[in-house]
């Protein structure tokens, strides 16, 4: 009996290995390809196209795309500004009105829930906000529209009115008696007993600003207001050219990377989430599984 | 009406603190609600909301018609099916096999990797698929030249396409997916698993008879609440694998990319407002019907 449950265990095991080290590499080969394609030489690229495992390492496309690092640095900086700006406003935003839904003793809290709730179930569609955004905002080309209209969603809402739910109701109590004021009680005693949820959304508004390219594609039209993933899908597209300055000093049997420093540019805009991702990975499995709790 | 304005005298500071949120959603969401009535015109940017021509219903008669919103429809809805259902299937397997597996290591590392995809934007997908399908320098020739076999060329055929898309869109999502699964198979008592040891069952019958019972109401709701969403947030990753490659729309059009091509490339604002609208009213109707599926069921779960 004995013997033939450990059978089926090393049948088990030997099954699951085999599936999650399939699932786990086919998570990770596309990751590869760009990185093994970033250290190809053009040449090779040219001559044989894109490899698993290059022949001769090559540095060349990072050597290219850092010989004029402005334009990089400069989306660098539009991207870092707006994920703080981002964050900060939209969490700020996000708890206060968590903050006065979650007040029981609120009456009119259940109808302006409603009113935010709502927009997750109709919604005029992308036009109708692509003209208010364009046409009675005037935002065209302003960094306006790529913090403005992603600053809210309603499910952060409602997640963090539940989130708050959880204190228990005789803090706020207690110190509206001791006569403190709404403002005042948020400030002081909800929002430091709400970090968990504050870090989880937060963490969540940061991701979205940080990887967002779809506002920069409809709104921007000035490349020195590109954000990090724009620029990014424009360079892949072939429609912006990124800035080097290796023409100058280039011998007659050398290509200047092209397709190499595509590979090399998503490296280098997707390493510091990579290498951020280890850090914040255990708040997000937090936040999902609270999330999940809760439906 | 008078008892409002007491109620919102009598919460002054409150009724402010969530006024910045009601204006977003004024501007943001019900604002545009105004301009549905774009799909009833002949929109021309100059004239604006109220000096386009109006032409009644001839934008959906176009395109219900032309076939446009069938097609659309079709392609949206077989895609999530394919993405809810394989993409569900492919969690559940790995969280089972993560939370019955030796070897913390293993296990710690796999999760880690899997999770990542959640992480990176959609445009190093359309990077990943540049690298891999690019007709002249592409991995995927490269390796079939290495064979001895012809280049394919991607770019003329719409059939890989299918694959590709519902590849990526589970890359994306199963380590996120797993992690919810792993936290539900958390939740169940040991005690089960113990009994069932006692009585001499091995691992597969463990599994196929507590562990898959247990997960099977997370997994019914989690599709029914994706069942919910499909019609929006699919645009990124379509266009950053299709982007506006019209050999491939046949077999790869869905509402969202429909509706943003008839906005930037065809500037036919009428045409893509009456798509847009088809899908927020589809979208309501799918949500109310999981909702009222939900709540005959597990009543806790409703949305609302």
């Amino acid at each position: 009996m004995k013997i033939k449950t450990e059978k089926s265990t090393v049948a088990f095991n030997v099954l699951g290995f085999a599936v999650m080290t399939l699932l786990t590499l086919a998570c990770l080969l596309p990751f590869w390809v760009i990185v093994s394609g970033s250290f190809t030489s053009e040449l090779e690229i040219i001559e044989d196209g894109f490899k698993l495992w290059p022949d001769r390492l090559s540095v060349e496309a990072y050597q290219a795309a850092f010989s004029n690092p402005a334009q990089i640095f400069r989306a660098y900086e539009v991207t870092i500004a707006l994920t703080v700006a981002g964050t900060v406003i939209g969490l700020f935003v996000t708890s206060m009105a968590g903050f006065v839904l979650s007040r029981k003793d609120f009456k009119l809290r259940n109808g302006l829930a409603f009113f935010i709730y709502f927009t997750t179930l109709f919604s005029g569609g992308l036009i109708p906000w692509y003209i208010m955004i364009v046409k009675y905002l005037g935002w065209k080309d302003s960094y306006l529209s790529l913090l403005v209209p992603s600053l809210l969603g309603a499910f952060n809402i409602i997640l963090m009115k539940n989130f708050m739910r959880s204190i228990p109701e005789s803090i706020p109590e207690s110190a509206k008696i001791d006569g403190a004021g709404e403002f005042r009680i948020y400030w002081r005693l909800i929002l430091p007993l709400s970090t968990p949820g504050l870090a989880t959304i937060g963490l969540f508004m940061a991701l979205s600003y940080w990887n967002d390219w779809f506002h920069a594609n409809l709104f921007i039209t000035s490349e020195d207001k590109y954000p990090l993933q724009f620029l990014l899908y424009k360079i892949l597209a072939s429609a912006a050219v990124l800035k080097t300055n290796v023409a100058a000093n280039l011998s007659a049997d050398m290509k200047p990377p092209a397709e190499t420093l595509k590979m090399a540019a998503s490296v280098i805009v997707t390493g510091p989430i990579v290498f951020l991702y280890p850090f914040v990975q255990r708040y997000f499995v937090k936040g999902l599984t609270i999330g999940a709790v809760k439906g | 009406m008078s008892g409002l304005f007491r109620e919102i005298r009598k919460n002054k500071v409150l009724v402010l603190m969530i006024l910045p949120a009601l204006l977003f959603f004024v501007l943001f969401s019900y604002a545009p609600m105004v301009g549905v009535y774009f799909a009833f015109t002949n929109f021309s940017f100059d004239g604006g909301l109220f000096k386009s021509p109006f032409v009644g219903m001839d934008n959906f008669k176009f395109l219900f018609e032309s076939g446009t919103l069938w097609n659309l429809t079709k392609n949206t809805i077989l895609y999530n099916i394919a993405f809810i259902l394989i993409g569900n299937v492919l969690q559940v397997m790995s969280a089972v096999f993560l939370s019955e597996l030796p070897g913390r290591w293993f296990k710690k590392t796999s999760q880690s990797i899997m999770f990542l995809p959640f992480f990176v934007s959609f445009v190093l997908v359309g990077a990943f698929v540049f690298n891999l399908f690019s007709t002249n320098n592409g991995l995927v020739n490269t390796l079939l030249e290495q064979l001895g076999m012809q280049p394919y060329d991607f770019y003329m055929h719409t059939a890989p396409w299918k694959y590709i898309i519902v590849f990526f869109s589970v890359w994306k999502g199963l380590g996120y997916g797993t992690v919810i699964y792993l936290a539900a198979i958390m939740s169940i008592s040991d005690e089960y698993h113990e009994a069932a040891k006692i009585d001499g069952a091995n691992i597969f019958q463990r599994i196929r008879f507590i562990t898959i019972p247990m997960l099977v109401p997370t997994f019914i709701l989690l599709i029914l609440l994706s069942l919910g969403g499909i019609l929006k947030g699919q645009f990124d990753l379509f266009y950053q694998i299709i982007g506006n490659n019209g050999m491939l729309f046949d077999s790869t059009d869905v509402i969202d990319t429909y509706v943003f091509r008839a906005l930037a490339v065809n500037f036919d604002i009428g045409m893509g407002t009456a798509a847009g609208l088809y899908q927020s009213f589809f979208g309501l109707a799918l949500v109310l019907t999981v909702n009222y599926i939900i709540r005959r069921t597990r009543d806790d779960y409703a949305l609302f």
